[in-house]
């Protein structure tokens, strides 16, 4: 199958590139991090709702990580395991009252309780480190205790694992009766209900996926970065993964990937050529996804990638 | 807590909300004539200093008086305002008013994003300080205190010519009640014959000039530099969803509610300042999502 | 020293070019420098920016670093945290940069300072005070070539000390992050010490680049203390003072002490009043009392006025030092080296023993890596020649009386200070003259 080859081809590339460029190591993983998160708002995205302030999962699950880790010696897998786990508490916890809300209400809560979670963070700096963060030292990785260089690569190999089985992972479950079931309630939330199915907890497990994979792409973020700070959680970002989703497609798991590699080098290489001015390029491509592909780049490539069936066989 | 104390946190918060109010007016105006929460209005606020701050700039140094900073931030608010918005409305909003919520919202991202690189490559990233209009008003002590005129008189003053200036417009003029009518259903205002894409630039242009005023007026108080707009868009985006999208009303009391909210907590619990506004904005969405002065809306099916 | 260096390099490398221990001299010396070059904070970084150019422009005239060319790479600590690392990380990763000279914020300084040791780079620490990080942690590749805030802090108390000694309560309205709270944290800490009842009306912390301090000075009236301390700087401290100044907050009888405020007084113009006691985080001040009339001092103003058309201001000393240490620790690390190029390694060595100056007074390096740089405080006074206020009845205040001893927690140690260090005679007023 061509998505096949085209996801084989891409994994590849990715994980061949940092061999000759071993400082791509970190945009690339920062680009999967934020690939899982974005995953996560497309799950919201197949309900028709767009949440302004997932970003607040990722922080929690980067915090976790970060506390955890100046707390005691933990290995990595268990720091991103913990991180996940908090998030997708928060999400199971948070999505309990969340789920009555449609629309712009939806998006407007989650944006009020991101921003509660940003100043939170900010102000109890004894606690959190303030508006400076938390920073903590390396974690074992697998039990071993590696240098910086193994660590990233094994980190992303990690990332790259974890990514590809997320994204099979949440493509079957939107082929499957609760992920159409989450489709339905953008298209006709009330013939569901007649369905005798109960929207809000079809929600509520969305909603949950979300946070869970939120969490996951921050555990990661975390420790890429060794360094947590309240910007994580800032509505500006909330937006960019849901403008990351948009960009890279939000009709199929791998158009979240797509976008955050084409964002993560975009802005790689505008902030080196033109400082300062990566927002006004990403901004500028943004509005011309808007208008002329709204299906994101995945979109774009769907007819190449899926090509449609032959008349003949559409007609049985 | 004693009622000197009261008085003070009072007038502390008034200049506050009358900022706010002014930004969160413009906001909730653009989302009820186009249906569009317009997520690039911090950076109408930011635009609007900006400018403030260059014709401050321009007038002390034609050794104009200062005073003369006052009509130009008016004027210099209006002009960005109609520049801005104008752009805003036929450029960007008119055209996606048909397509999904979410790339409405994603459109609108995408000006903030544009204007906020925009205005650093224009005005670069240091701090812009227009001050001296605010010494020449003077002060005047109130219960031991002393306020500049400008923070306590000018700005609420400001705001509230605003509030009855668009009341009066809305209801009594002819143009008011045609944005009135596009606001509550806008096929049946063109079904009736009022030109509605004209309406709707009417009143993008006021509420766009509206977020400028708001921070051309914050200009001689405060430090104009990048990151305000995100900061007020926040900011304002918590008042008017306190309040209901839509309402003007409202909006001035939920404004009032985040200031005077805000400066008692400075106060009384100094570390909880700045959750203040989204403390609000959660309690009230929580129990009236619609927020607190909306009508609810029947579901269509 | 410099010629001994270049000569004995070139010595070196015709006589060693096969041998594996020489190090060959690299083409340039690639420095990656922080400062703030936007934000409020930028009123203080884009100096430090403009020092880093001239100075360095001025060593590469003369043959750079033992004949090695200086080449800088500016990071902005304005984009905040995680980009700033981001940058800093590629950098060193991507570029091969060895050496760098990181940070203003000490924020930053606590995000670079561990990861710089993790890397083997080289880190010169050349504004940021918090001295947590050389005190909680041994590091091998991190050192500070100016005071830190204890030195600083102690030295503001005895100060206050001697010009009003009869203060009762005390406020503070500091940024909120590492520097704020640490630096009321070692104030709070050493005020005790000398006046164990002062009362504290107000704590008040208003966020790291706040536009609006309204609130803050309304309190400040409301309570009337006798002494407010105030650490900000930059943009930050600009605004509270023209904030402060058209509220009429000056008029009352407080004192207000703000340390760090002597990179803003030619900003401020005539909203600083009088009397307010100020610092510089160091004694580096374009009047030094007794440095002012230095050629190579009076040759740097004149060039850094005609540049920036402004007076240099502490982040520029502080570049200066950071810069003339770097230099004599390559030096060092040189002759030690018997003249070939050092690793960083062995700069990093070489520079906690070491002393160098630069426009004030000798900064002596120690062992943990902390330099040990005198205190100049004085008291702010309007004088014909500028149009902003200056520094009057200053004190120079010499570090080792005011800075925790190698191994000891300034927090513990400021609560040891006798008071009878007032009396010492190693104390020296001067007056603006």
């Amino acid at each position: 199958m061509r998505l096949r080859l085209f996801v084989i081809v891409l994994l590849a590339i990715v994980l061949a590139l940092p061999a000759y460029i071993p400082w791509l190591k970190t945009p690339i993983l920062l680009a999967l991090s934020n690939g899982l998160a974005v995953l996560g708002v497309i799950a919201l995205l197949r309900a028709g709702q767009v949440s302004f302030g997932n970003a607040m999962f990722v922080c929690l699950a980067g915090y976790t990580v970060a506390f955890t880790a100046r707390a005691a010696q933990v290995d990595a897998l268990v720091l991103i395991l913990l991180g996940t786990v908090a998030a997708t508490l928060a999400g199971a916890l948070i999505g309990l009252f969340m789920v009555r809300y449609r629309g712009i209400f939806f998006g407007m809560l989650n944006l009020a309780f991101s921003m509660v979670l940003f100043s939170v963070l900010g102000k109890f700096g004894a606690v959190t480190g303030g508006t400076d963060g938390l920073r903590f030292d390396r974690p074992t990785l697998g039990f071993v205790q590696m240098q910086r260089d193994g660590f990233e690569t094994t980190l992303l190999i990690i990332a790259v694992f974890v990514a590809l089985v997320a994204g099979i992972l949440v493509q079957r479950y939107f082929r499957s009766a609760r992920g159409q079931q989450l489709a339905a309630i953008k298209t006709n939330e009330t013939r569901l209900e007649y369905l005798g199915i109960s929207a809000k907890r079809v929600f509520w497990g969305g909603y949950v996926l979300a946070a869970a994979l939120c969490g996951l792409g921050g555990s990661f973020f975390a420790l890429t970065q060794g360094l947590v700070t309240p910007e994580m959680g800032y509505w500006v970002r909330s937006g960019e993964i849901v403008f990351i989703a948009i960009l890279g497609g939000s009709g199929h798991a791998i158009g979240a990937f797509i976008g955050a590699f084409v964002f993560e080098f975009v802005k790689l290489y505008v902030a080196a050529w033109l400082t300062g001015a990566w927002q006004l390029v990403l901004g500028a491509i943004l509005l011309v996804m808007v208008f002329a592909a709204p299906t994101g780049i995945f979109g774009l490539l769907e007819r190449l990638l899926r090509p449609a069936p032959a008349l003949s066989e559409k007609r049985a | 807590m004693n009622a000197s104390l009261l008085l003070l946190a009072l007038m502390d918060g008034i200049s506050y909300a009358a900022l706010l109010f002014l930004v969160a007016l413009g906001l909730t105006l653009i989302f009820g004539v186009m249906n569009i929460l317009n997520l690039a209005h911090g950076s109408l606020y930011a635009w609007g200093g900006y400018v403030a701050a260059t014709f401050g700039i321009v007038i002390a140094k034609a050794g104009l008086s200062p005073l003369l900073i006052l009509p130009a931030l008016v004027i210099g608010a209006v002009l960005t305002g109609i520049v801005l918005g104008s752009i805003l409305e036929i450029g960007l909003l008119r055209r996606i008013l048909t397509k999904d919520p979410i790339l409405q919202l994603l459109g609108t991202f995408a000006a903030f994003m544009i204007l906020e690189d925009l205005q650093r490559l224009i005005w670069g990233s240091q701090p812009y300080f227009v001050s001296d209009v605010v010494s020449l008003l003077g002060t005047l002590t109130v219960a031991d205190v002393t306020y500049t005129r400008y923070q306590l008189l000018v700005i609420p003053s400001v705001a509230v010519v605003a509030l009855l200036g668009l009341r009066w417009f809305l209801n009594r003029t002819a143009l008011g009640r045609q944005v009135t009518a596009v606001t509550h259903h806008r096929e049946i205002a063109t079904a009736m014959g009022v030109n509605a894409s004209r309406v709707s630039l009417l009143t993008i242009v006021i509420g766009a000039a509206l977020g400028a005023l708001g921070g051309a007026l914050a200009a001689p108080t405060t430090s104009i530099t990048p990151g305000i707009g995100a900061e007020m868009m926040v900011l304002s985006f918590a008042v008017v969803a306190t309040a209901g999208l839509g309402q003007i009303g409202g909006a001035a009391i939920a404004a009032l509610m985040i200031g005077l909210g805000r400066s008692f907590a400075v106060y009384l619990f100094p570390e909880v300042e700045v959750l203040v506004p989204y403390l609000i904005m959660v309690a009230v969405l929580l129990i009236r999502p619609q927020g607190m002065f909306s009508r609810v809306a029947t579901r269509r099916i | 020293m410099k010629l001994y260096g270049a000569l004995a390099t070139t010595v070196a490398l015709a006589l060693g070019a096969g041998t594996a221990l020489a190090q060959d001299k690299p083409a340039e010396l690639k420095v990656g420098i922080t400062t703030f070059m936007s934000g409020p904070a930028s009123v203080f970084g884009v100096p430090g920016k403009a020092a880093a150019d001239l100075l360095i422009e001025e060593m590469n005239a003369k043959g750079g670093i033992g004949g090695v060319k200086i080449s800088p790479i500016f990071i902005d600590e304005g984009i905040g945290g995680d980009k700033m690392l981001s940058e800093y990380r590629r950098l060193v990763q991507e570029q091969g940069v060895r050496v760098t000279l990181a940070a203003i914020s000490s924020g930053s300084c606590n995000i670079i300072a561990p990861v710089a040791e993790d890397l083997k780079v080289l880190n010169v620490m050349w504004d940021c005070g918090t001295e947590k990080i050389l005190e909680d942690k041994r590091y091998r590749y991190v050192v500070r070539t100016q005071a830190n805030a204890t030195t600083e802090m102690v030295a503001t108390v005895l100060y206050l000390m001697k010009t009003r000694p009869d203060f009762k309560t005390v406020a503070v309205v500091n940024q909120d992050y590492a520097w704020g709270r640490d630096s009321w944290e070692l104030f709070l800490g050493t005020l005790k010490a000398f006046k164990p009842d002062v009362k504290v009306v107000a704590e008040m912390f208003p966020k790291f680049g706040a536009s609006d301090f309204s609130t803050e000075i309304s309190r400040l009236q409301a309570m009337r203390p006798d002494v407010v301390l105030n650490t900000s700087w930059g943009g930050d401290l600009d605004t509270f003072v023209r904030q402060a100044s058209q509220r009429g907050l000056f008029r009352q009888n407080t004192t207000f002490v703000m340390p760090l405020a002597e990179s803003s007084l030619e900003r401020l113009g005539n909203a600083m009043p009088e009397g307010v006691i100020v610092g510089g985080r160091g004694e580096h001040y374009f009047l030094h009392p007794e440095t002012k009339d230095d050629p190579k001092h009076k040759d740097f103003v004149a060039k850094f006025r005609s540049k920036t058309n402004a007076y240099p201001i502490y982040p520029t000393y502080h570049m200066a030092q950071a810069l003339e240490g770097l230099k004599t620790g390559y030096e060092t690390a040189m002759q030690a080296n018997g003249g070939k190029w050092p690793s960083p390694e062995q700069v990093a060595d070489a520079m906690r023993k070491m002393e160098f100056k630069a426009f004030g007074r000798v900064v002596k390096m120690r062992e943990d890596g902390q330099g040990l740089e005198d205190q100049l405080l004085g008291l702010t006074k309007r004088v014909p020649e500028y149009p902003f206020v200056i520094m009057d009845k200053m004190m120079l205040i010499p570090a080792d009386m005011v800075t925790a001893p190698v191994g000891e927690r300034s927090p513990e140690w400021v609560k040891t200070i006798k008071p009878d260090i007032l009396n010492s005679d190693r104390l020296k007023s001067y007056d603006y003259k």
